[in-house]
């Protein structure tokens, strides 16, 4: 009974369409059980408005296509489900924050691509082909703490979220540093200086408040804070050590 | 350039902590007797310690404040990046100059 009730009840949801200049456009859909933000944008768009443009792939959480900014905050929408984030069955989807708008809910991430380069992100490494595969020791001080920012999976919720982005847009951002302390923390790495000397650079590491809305709102509960806190740390004490 | 002003903002935060606390407790003690010049000047004129603590606390906020400005400045306006730096520098002159005209007036 309760389930039929449930089925019978609708959602207002309002979806951002246009560029920086559109507007939020109301929808109704119906109410069901474990519905997750994303189904609810593909229903829209398959049964109500074939023009509205959004992105998504895996729909479980791996490839970070699917990002959107839900009820004022920036969410994996394929994981996200509807009871906890709609307010009284109304559901405001927008865009991601801090990038630039292409169509409706889909935005331009190349800004946030290119932060990983000037992170320092590519990885180099010392041995060939021919050389035997590097030992590293999982329990080594540097490879926990490499392993702790591995998972990214750079769906840029972070970039949404941090304040300091949205104020300074020369500023890296949590996934690029994030990215550059696994680097240094990486006993393979050929140039961990310069991948921190970049990460220390304009617009780098230095630049962050420690605010925390990146670890906050990281979908698979990642702590960029806590790498960017590292970085700041190797300006006082020097590279880490493999112990 | 970054992690050098950083470093610098970073230690001269801690070189000011315990300067401005100290100072903080001087305000509180200086005014026991009303706050004239001829008291201030008797305590402070002549002596060598005070000198060298509050040339330290200008030094310090020469440092400190003009890197906060650049890096609020960066955040909160349009100012072009040459720019932002040279009015940071102007502020370390004055505080500088203002500073140690202070420190050199009392002592």
């Amino acid at each position: 009974m309760n389930k039929i009730k449930r089925e019978t009840q609708e959602l207002t949801v309002r979806v951002w369409r246009g560029k920086e200049d559109g507007k939020l456009v109301t929808y109704q859909v119906m109410s069901r059980e474990n519905q997750t933000i994303l189904d609810i944008i593909t229903e829209i768009q398959r049964f109500q408005e074939p023009g509205l443009a959004y992105r998504f792939a895996c729909r479980v959480g791996v490839c970070g296509s699917c990002a959107m900014t839900v009820n004022g905050r920036p969410r994996w929408t394929c994981r996200t489900h509807v009871k906890k984030v709609s307010h009284e069955g109304v559901l405001t989807i927008e865009p991601l924050r801090n990038l630039p708008r292409i169509k409706d809910l889909v935005c331009d991430l190349a800004p946030f691509i290119d932060t990983w380069q000037r992170a320092g992100a590519p990885f180099s490494g010392t041995k060939t082909r021919n050389d035997a595969p590097a030992l590293v020791d999982p329990e080594s001080s540097t490879r926990r703490a490499a392993e702790a920012g591995l998972q990214c999976i750079n769906c840029a919720v972070c970039y949404s979220a941090c304040d300091v982005v949205s104020w300074n847009r020369n500023y890296i951002g949590p996934a690029g540093l994030n990215r550059a302390w696994t680097l240094i923390n990486d006993i393979r790495h050929s140039d961990r200086k310069q991948t921190f000397d970049q990460a220390f650079g304009d617009g780098g590491c230095g630049s962050c408040h420690s605010h925390g809305n990146c670890t906050r709102h990281c979908p698979i509960e990642l702590n960029p804070s806590e790498s960017i806190a590292g970085l700041k740390r190797v300006a006082f004490k020097g590279l880490p050590k493999d112990v | 350039m970054e992690r050098t002003l950083f470093l610098a903002q970073r230690i001269s935060a801690i070189i000011l902590g315990p300067l401005v606390l100290v100072h903080l407790g001087l305000i509180l003690f200086a005014v026991r007797n009303g706050l004239s010049g001829a008291e201030i000047l008797s305590r402070t004129q002549g002596s060598i310690s005070w000198s060298v603590f509050y040339g330290l606390f200008v030094l310090s906020v020469t440092v400190h404040a003009p890197i906060g400005l650049r890096n609020i400045l960066q955040e909160w306006s349009r100012i072009s990046p040459l720019t932002i730096n040279i009015v940071a520098l102007l502020f370390a002159l004055i505080f500088l100059l203002l500073g140690l005209r202070a420190v050199a007036a009392i002592v």
